[in-house]
Parts: structure tokens; C-alpha cells; sequence
């Protein structure tokens, strides 16, 4: 048998948001990468709505388990094993991943792995620039997390370093755009709008850099008060009858979130001996955030890892990626009472 | 062989059907746990039976309508499993399941109630072997009865309805018997939610003042 057919074929569901995702892979070999969203559903809400992502989680898991198989050539039956987001997220979109999980494990006989969100955001990276090194830095950024994790091994240790104290960085973007009429999701609108704009027009506050703050919060991160300096700052500006500058605007909150992401990504690898830093999550999508992370991580003699922007979104792909490695590694796979556990810890990578 | 199950109240019922009779059958013990009971569930009820998922010929499933998170671990179990297996899935009104088995302790015209929590049930109307009205969501209050109701939500508010009796939730067991001798109209597997999401629309936010770059 040759290596590629004798490395596990694994597929994996990911419905811990707003995005069904069904991925299979074999091994570090991306096969297909289905995704449905709903994101259009919660427009009109300006956030995600539990109950309307469960209900498109529901109606879309078979269509999207149909395209993933096709798009792959394989039938269900030829897979080797079942992995899926089991935490954390929305509760009641977690358990319809994990309750078609089960129903495929029990169907094909297959082992099942309840996997963490966040871990999978790091193994997605596989598929595109093969093997982690061990240990790697990884700054995870979405509208759900911001964390910075030291990852000695995937499957089973992810050490938090640090996390958000309070909004996540995609929040941020997302309530910055709604300001500044940007459509929602805010990321790509900030993103795009902010390549006219002058990123130094406005000094915006950087969250937890000061003195004080670094003791405590070193390798923490705070987005809200820089999200309500920005509306203040623009509610001042309107009130005084003068337009706003939304590119300037833009360009200037963006520039705050990413020197302090990157500022403090790269600071944790030096502390941690650390010469690998991965970044993922959908805010990992952000050109800006790309080309600062390189450039002040090559300063230090560091390489940077991004995914291709369709891996760092919410996907299946990275969950089959993370259920690919339990294989190989020769984890224990999970229990059929598997809970779907919306504030599964961070270093809780398998349950 | 037929897997039946329902999710549509906060207990998980599995069964498993022969075609001449059930053969094996689970109850959920913990409430409001059907992500994790349904699963173990239905390897029990194949181990059991001495089966394998690939005996399964074809899926029954309790359609609801009941409270959300759970109903959909059921449909999505059915509507995977069906895929998975190449195989049918019938869906059946789970207030019908109730309404089989107040039928074969001999009552005719009666209503079934079952819980639809915020002080609300879902209930439907039964003459002559077949629903006539329902299922509706509805405050005891407003539909207040002294007729004969059946189901959790009947026991619950005994004010509106003095006359009421068990079965309290749909039982599997019944659930294939309505499949297989096709005792009520079976349905596609969509959940029977009858309510929309709570969600409040946000106005948008006019763009402010001055230039919007494309
Ligand atoms: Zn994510």
C-alpha cells in the first residue's frame, strides 16, 4: 500500500457558530472543504442568533455532508474515522454537529473524536504548510477568541498563555463596521476600506500595554475600550457636523488591534524560547495583521504561519485535520455520551 | 429493522421493530440530555438485539413539535443516520405517538397536551382515530377544557384541564407501531417548531456623514 492510501481518511463537522462545515482529509491532504453559512440570516440582527444558526446547522448537515463526499470521490463508508468540534461555542450549534457525528460513527462503525475548536484552528495550518513544529506560538483571532497558546503538541498540550479580558478581536471589528456603516461581518469591510485610509491619522488606544498593566496582563489582550474610544471619537465627530473619515477611521482602529496582537504574540515567543508562530482564526484573514505578524516576527528571527484566509475561517477542514493527527498519534477515541460542552477549556483538546 | 426515536420532550425514547414487534428499547434517565442519552441510546437497543447498524432498514423519528435543542438532536440523528445507511426516514408528529397509545387504552375523543415550557403547551385534538386540530401552541387558559387531555402538559395545569391523565411523554416503542401499521400521516423529518427564534432586528446603522469609500 502506498503512504497516501495507508494514512486515515478522516471527516470532520465543525457547528460551533454560524458556519457548517464538513472537511475530509487524508492525513496532511486536504480532500474537500464544504461550507454552508448562515451568516446572511443574521445580518439583519448585527450578531450571531443561537437558535437561527442551530435551525441552518440543521437543514444544512446533509446537503453539505453530500457536497464534501463528492467533492472528495468518496463514498461515507471509505472513511476512517469521525471528528468534530465539541466545544466551545453556541451550545445549542455545537450539539447539532456533535448529534451528526454520533449518527455517522454509529452508522459506519467508526471511532469518534470530540475535538476543541481552537486546537483544530491550530492543526488546519498541516494541511497547507505540513507538520507543526513542536512547540509552536499560536495567536488564535475571531469574532469568538483571541488567545495566544503555547502549543508543545496538538493533540494533547496547548498551554493558554493569555486570552481576551473582554470583547474578541473580531467583535471589535464587527461593532467598529456597524459604526462606521460597514456591512457585518465587519473583518473584510474593515480590511478593505482601511488599505485607503491613514493608519496614523488618529492614535487610538492600545488595550492592556501600559506599565501597570503588563504585570498582570502580560500576554492578555482588551478590545473594548478601544472599540469605545473609536465611537466616541466618531459620535464627537458627528456631533460637530463635520464627516467622517471612515477609511482614516478604519485604517486607525485596525492599526491598534494589530500592533497590539502582534506586539504581544511576538513577545510571548521570545519569552517562550518560541521560534514558530502560527496564526489562525478568521481575523488571521486580515492582510494588515499578515504583513506586520512577518515583519515583526522576522525581526526577530521567527517565522510566522498563516493558513490561506478559507482555512482560518470556521471550517471542517481543521476539525478532519486535528481528527487526522489523533489517529496518527493513536489517541483514544471519544465516548458516545460526548457532550457538546460550549465552554470547553482550552486545554481540554480531546473528550 | 426499524430504529424508532423520539427527542421532542426532554426525555430520549429509542425502540427498535422486527416488523412483527419491538424487540429491544431504551428510556433515557436524565432529562434535558439528549445529545448525550440518544447516542448510547440506540447502540443499546442494537446491542441488545443482538443487531448492527447496518440491519437498520429504516428510521422512524419523533418530528416534535417540542422545545428546540433537543428536537433537533433527533432529526439530525435520523436525517444522518438515513444518509449514512442509505436508507428511509419517516417522520411522525410526536403528539400523534401520544394520541396511538391513549387509542389503544380504548379513548376516542380526547386532546393531547405536551410541555411547550414559558407557561405554554403544544396541544392537539383527536376524534375517531384521527388528529383534528393541532398542534398549536397555546396558554392553557385561553383553551381551558374539561374534556379528556392527555400528556405532560395536561398534568401540569390542572386548572384548565381537570380531566387529565397519562401517558406523560411519546414512548418509541409506539412511535414504530404508527410506521409500521402507518396509524397517522407520515411526514417528511422536519422539525414541527412552532415558534420563531427570539431575535430582535437591529436597525441599521445609517453610514455616517462624509465619504464611503467603495
Ligand atoms: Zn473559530
Amino acid at each position: 500500500m502506498s503512504r497516501a492510501t495507508s494514512e486515515p481518511l478522516v471527516l470532520g463537522i465543525e457547528t460551533s457558530c454560524d458556519e457548517t462545515g464538513i472537511g475530509v482529509v487524508r492525513g496532511h491532504t486536504l480532500l474537500a472543504d464544504a461550507v454552508a453559512s448562515s451568516v446572511e440570516e443574521h445580518a439583519r440582527f448585527g450578531g450571531v442568533v443561537p437558535e437561527v444558526a442551530s435551525r441552518a446547522h440543521l437543514e444544512a448537515m446533509v446537503p453539505t455532508l453530500e457536497r464534501a463526499c463528492e467533492t472528495a470521490g468518496i463514498a461515507l463508508t471509505d472513511v476512517d474515522a469521525i471528528a468534530v468540534t465539541s466545544g466551545p461555542g453556541l451550545a445549542g450549534a455545537l450539539l447539532v454537529g456533535v448529534a451528526a457525528a454520533k449518527a455517522l460513527a454509529i452508522s459506519l462503525e467508526k471511532p469518534l473524536y470530540g475535538v476543541n475548536h481552537l486546537a483544530a484552528h491550530v492543526a488546519v495550518d498541516q494541511l497547507e504548510h505540513g507538520a507543526l513544529p513542536d512547540p509552536c506560538l499560536a495567536l488564535l483571532v475571531s469574532g469568538g477568541h483571541s488567545s495566544l497558546l503555547r502549543v508543545d503538541d496538538v493533540t494533547r498540550s496547548v498551554t493558554p498563555l493569555g486570552a481576551t479580558i473582554d470583547d474578541a478581536a473580531g467583535e471589535a471589528f464587527d461593532k467598529v463596521a456597524r459604526l462606521l456603516g460597514l456591512p457585518f461581518p465587519g473583518g473584510p469591510h474593515i480590511d478593505r476600506v482601511a488599505r485607503e485610509g491613514n493608519a496614523v491619522f488618529f492614535d487610538f488606544p492600545r488595550g492592556l500595554t501600559a506599565r501597570k498593566d503588563l504585570e498582570r496582563h502580560r500576554f492578555d489582550f482588551s478590545f473594548s475600550g478601544l472599540k469605545t474610544a473609536v465611537a466616541r471619537w466618531v459620535e464627537a465627530r458627528e456631533a460637530s457636523g463635520e464627516p467622517v473619515p471612515v477609511a482614516d477611521v478604519a485604517a486607525a482602529f485596525q492599526e491598534a488591534v494589530v500592533d497590539v496582537l502582534t506586539r504581544k504574540a511576538v513577545d510571548a515567543a521570545v519569552d517562550q524560547g518560541i521560534e514558530d508562530i502560527l496564526i489562525g482564526g478568521g481575523v488571521a484573514a486580515n492582510s494588515r495583521l499578515r504583513f506586520v505578524a512577518t515583519e515583526r516576527a522576522n525581526a526577530k528571527g521567527i517565522r510566522v504561519r498563516v493558513p490561506r484566509p478559507g482555512l482560518c475561517t470556521d471550517n471542517g477542514a481543521m476539525v478532519a485535520a486535528l481528527g487526522a493527527e489523533m489517529v496518527a498519534r493513536g489517541r483514544a477515541p471519544s465516548a458516545l455520551d460526548l457532550p457538546a460542552d460550549s465552554s470547553m477549556p482550552v486545554d481540554q483538546i480531546l473528550s | 429493522m426499524l430504529l424508532a426515536f423520539d427527542t421532542a420532550t426532554p426525555f430520549v425514547t429509542v425502540a427498535l421493530h422486527d416488523g412483527e414487534r419491538v424487540v429491544a428499547e431504551y428510556v433515557s434517565t436524565d432529562s434535558m440530555k439528549h445529545g448525550e442519552m440518544l447516542a448510547p441510546g440506540i447502540a443499546a437497543v442494537l446491542a441488545r438485539a443482538e443487531a448492527s447498524s447496518r440491519d437498520v432498514t429504516a428510521i422512524a423519528v419523533g418530528v416534535g413539535p417540542g422545545p428546540f435543542t433537543g428536537l433537533r438532536v433527533g432529526l439530525v440523528t435520523a436525517r444522518t443516520m438515513a444518509l449514512a445507511l442509505g436508507i428511509g426516514v419517516y417522520g411522525v408528529c410526536s403528539l400523534d405517538v401520544l394520541a396511538a397509545e391513549a387509542m389503544d387504552a380504548g379513548h376516542d375523543d380526547f386532546l393531547i397536551a405536551t410541555d411547550a415550557r414559558r407557561k405554554e403547551v403544544y396541544l392537539a385534538s383527536y376524534a375517531s382515530r384521527h388528529r383534528v386540530g393541532g398542534p398549536e401552541v397555546v396558554k392553557p387558559a385561553d383553551v381551558a377544557t374539561d374534556q379528556l387531555v392527555i400528556g405532560r402538559g395536561a398534568l401540569m395545569y390542572p386548572e384548565a384541564f381537570p380531566n387529565s391523565a397519562g401517558p406523560e411523554h411519546p414512548d418509541a416503542a409506539v412511535l414504530a407501531d404508527v410506521v409500521v401499521r402507518e396509524r397517522f400521516e407520515l411526514l417528511d423529518p422536519d422539525p414541527l417548531y412552532l415558534r420563531r427564534p427570539d431575535a430582535v432586528e437591529t436597525a441599521a446603522r445609517k453610514a455616517p456623514g462624509g465619504e464611503v469609500p467603495a
